[in-house]
């Protein structure tokens, strides 16, 4: 028995060639996944319940892909809807695809993994089971900080699985879930390998990144069948090499050698790669294990304030030279002036040119002719850090030190105007491991149906809908 | 036999998020001996003094040979994203692995 699973980009909107998915085609596959992104850009999406990727991307691949999986008579496997896969992101996707149904005049039968825990729940499973660090430095779980966040569980393969088996729908539309859920699920349901499967769908869930030359737009091909994966880019001018492929154990991922699904690992140490023919390559040797107990990751996002921030460019050597000490004395002067805001913002200078890109740890911060200072503030009052930005750009545009000679302003400003508002800014407030008592314990399964005129919510995993 | 550069060394030299709470470098060589022998030499405590943090936020090194490579997971300074971050992807924090010096027991082409 052998599996094709196609990925057409790294992240739903990225967007990917027609030619590859046309090639696809014509090579067949049994199932398309794509994942909507994932916690690397940062807490702000889950926390604000917007999407990663622009709408006008995500619509356009979605299209494409629901046609394609529609003429192959495949399912179409989407996971981390929106790029956090909360409740706003997921209802956002099933928007989307009721748009494309009607529009394209189909009928569509979608399974909805719902991920959301709500902070109750949290409570609850914190009493009951305990929360673990799911890596060194997450954030300590209080109760403050977890009643203001939005949560989500990261789904393992088995509520994709379930929804797969259940109802054999059109899509799979799942929120927060592992990377690797929307290509190894197919796979795993139909007794192939888990450590084979997690680790083709670890190197698919990229697109093209694992190519040479590698690609975030671009589409893999994996197939699968007992004893070994092989992997290749639907596009021929890229190539999957045991060098690209290898590396590809490495890329994000704290080891080498462990990957982590709830209910186990897949062990890489030992597994082998090998060329087939210029473009393709073999691998064997992914190691399942299993777990006894099944623990997913529970995410939290929370608001901490509201961000202002100018950006400004200073070209004068005795400004650059004192820069430091003028920094200083801005920050003495706004204490001293505004006693009301004390304690109430965070005001941060980043010099480019000298050490914003590494803050603390940069090696050799030593400026050159010509710095970018961009002065942020954040605070839980937007007008406070609106005021602040406002009083931090004036002071150190007209400050002034011995020997200063551009006394008529320290500062060159891009843009009037000068100070833009950042939005909302969020926080991890959990990144922790709970026990479940059996894998779809957190996560919700319900059959949708999206018809043109309509879409509502026709079955329960084990039950039937009600229209309440 | 020479002390060398890692930067000079390595064919790729990056750095990304593995999370957000941790940094991990990837130095990929030209051949597993070149890995191995520069694995051997990478302590702890020579990246801790490179990036001026506490050896206990060194989380490990590893090698992986099937890719030529040695892996590092560094402790991020603060959490991706949040207040007073400075690179929200991590993928621009591996300078202070390119100015390391190791002895490349000839094994090292280039």
């Amino acid at each position: 028995m052998e599996l094709r699973i196609l990925s057409p980009t790294a992240i739903l909107g990225y967007g990917f060639p027609r030619e590859s998915l046309e090639a696809a085609l014509r090579e067949g596959f049994d199932a398309i996944g794509v994942d909507g992104g994932s916690t690397d850009p940062g807490p702000y999406y889950l926390g604000e319940g917007v999407p990663f990727a622009s709408e006008a991307g995500v619509e356009r691949d979605t299209r494409l892909l629901l046609k394609a999986a529609r003429e192959a008579g495949v399912p179409l496997i989407i996971t981390t809807a929106g790029g956090a896969g909360a409740r706003p992101h997921v209802e956002w996707m099933l928007g989307i695809l009721h748009r494309i149904a009607s529009s394209e005049s189909l009928s569509l039968r979608v399974a909805v993994v719902w991920s959301d825990v709500s902070p109750d729940r949290v409570f609850e499973l914190m009493d009951e089971r305990g929360l673990e660090p799911a890596d060194p430095g997450a954030p300590e779980p209080r109760s403050e900080t977890i009643k203001a966040s939005r949560v989500v569980a990261q789904a393992g393969l088995e509520p994709v699985i379930e929804a797969l088996k259940a109802w054999e729908p059109d899509v799979v539309l799942a929120g927060r879930a592992v990377d690797v859920a929307a290509f190894a699920a197919l796979p795993v349901m139909r007794g192939l390998d888990p450590g084979l499967s997690i680790h083709m769908a670890k190197i698919l869930e990229c697109g093209a990144i694992a190519a040479e030359p590698g690609s975030g737009s671009d589409s893999m091909m994996g197939v699968i069948k007992p004893g070994e994966f092989v992997v290749y880019p639907l596009n021929p001018s890229r190539r999957a090499t045991v060098t690209s492929i290898a590396e590809h154990a490495l890329y994000e991922r704290p080891t080498p050698y462990n990957e982590h699904v709830p209910g186990g690992y897949v062990d890489l140490s030992n597994a082998t790669y090998e060329q087939v023919d210029d473009r393709t390559v073999r691998v064997k040797g992914s190691r399942w294990v299993r777990l006894d107990s099944y623990k997913v990751k529970l995410e939290g996002s929370r608001p901490v304030g509201y961000r202002y921030l100018t950006i400004a460019g200073s070209r004068d050597p005795g400004f650059i030279a004192e820069l430091e000490k003028l920094i200083g004395e801005t920050r003495r002067i706004l204490e001293e002036q505004l006693p009301e805001y004390r304690g109430r913002y965070r005001l941060i200078f980043r010099i480019y040119g000298r050490d914003a890109v590494m803050g603390p740890w940069e090696p050799t911060p030593r400026p050159g002719h010509e710095v970018g200072i961009v002065i942020e503030a954040v605070s839980e009052s937007r007008e406070i850090a609106r005021d602040i930005v406002a009083q931090a750009r004036s002071v150190l545009l007209h400050i002034g030190w011995p020997g200063r000679k551009s006394t008529a302003g320290n500062l060159a400003f891009p843009f009037s105007p000068s100070d833009f508002y950042g939005g909302k800014v969020y926080e991890w407030s959990l990144w922790h491991l709970v026990e479940l008592r059996d894998p779809l314990e957190l996560f919700k399964l319900e059959l949708w149906e999206l018809k043109s005129g309509s879409r509502a919510p026709i079955e329960v995993y084990g039950g039937v809908a009600g229209h309440g | 036999m020479a002390r060398r550069r890692l930067g000079e060394v390595a064919r790729i030299l990056r750095s990304k998020n593995a999370g957000p709470f941790l940094i991990t470098i990837d130095m990929i060589f030209d051949s597993r001996e070149c890995a191995e022998t520069v694995a051997e030499q990478l302590k702890p405590e020579a990246i801790a003094e490179a990036y001026g943090m506490d050896p206990g936020w060194v989380i490990g090194v590893y090698l992986y040979p099937q890719a030529n490579a040695v892996k590092v997971t560094i402790r991020r300074r603060v959490p991706a994203g949040s207040v007073g971050d400075t690179d929200v992807y991590g993928a621009q924090q591996h300078a202070p692995l390119l100015e390391l010096e190791a002895e490349d027991h000839g094994k090292c082409g280039g």
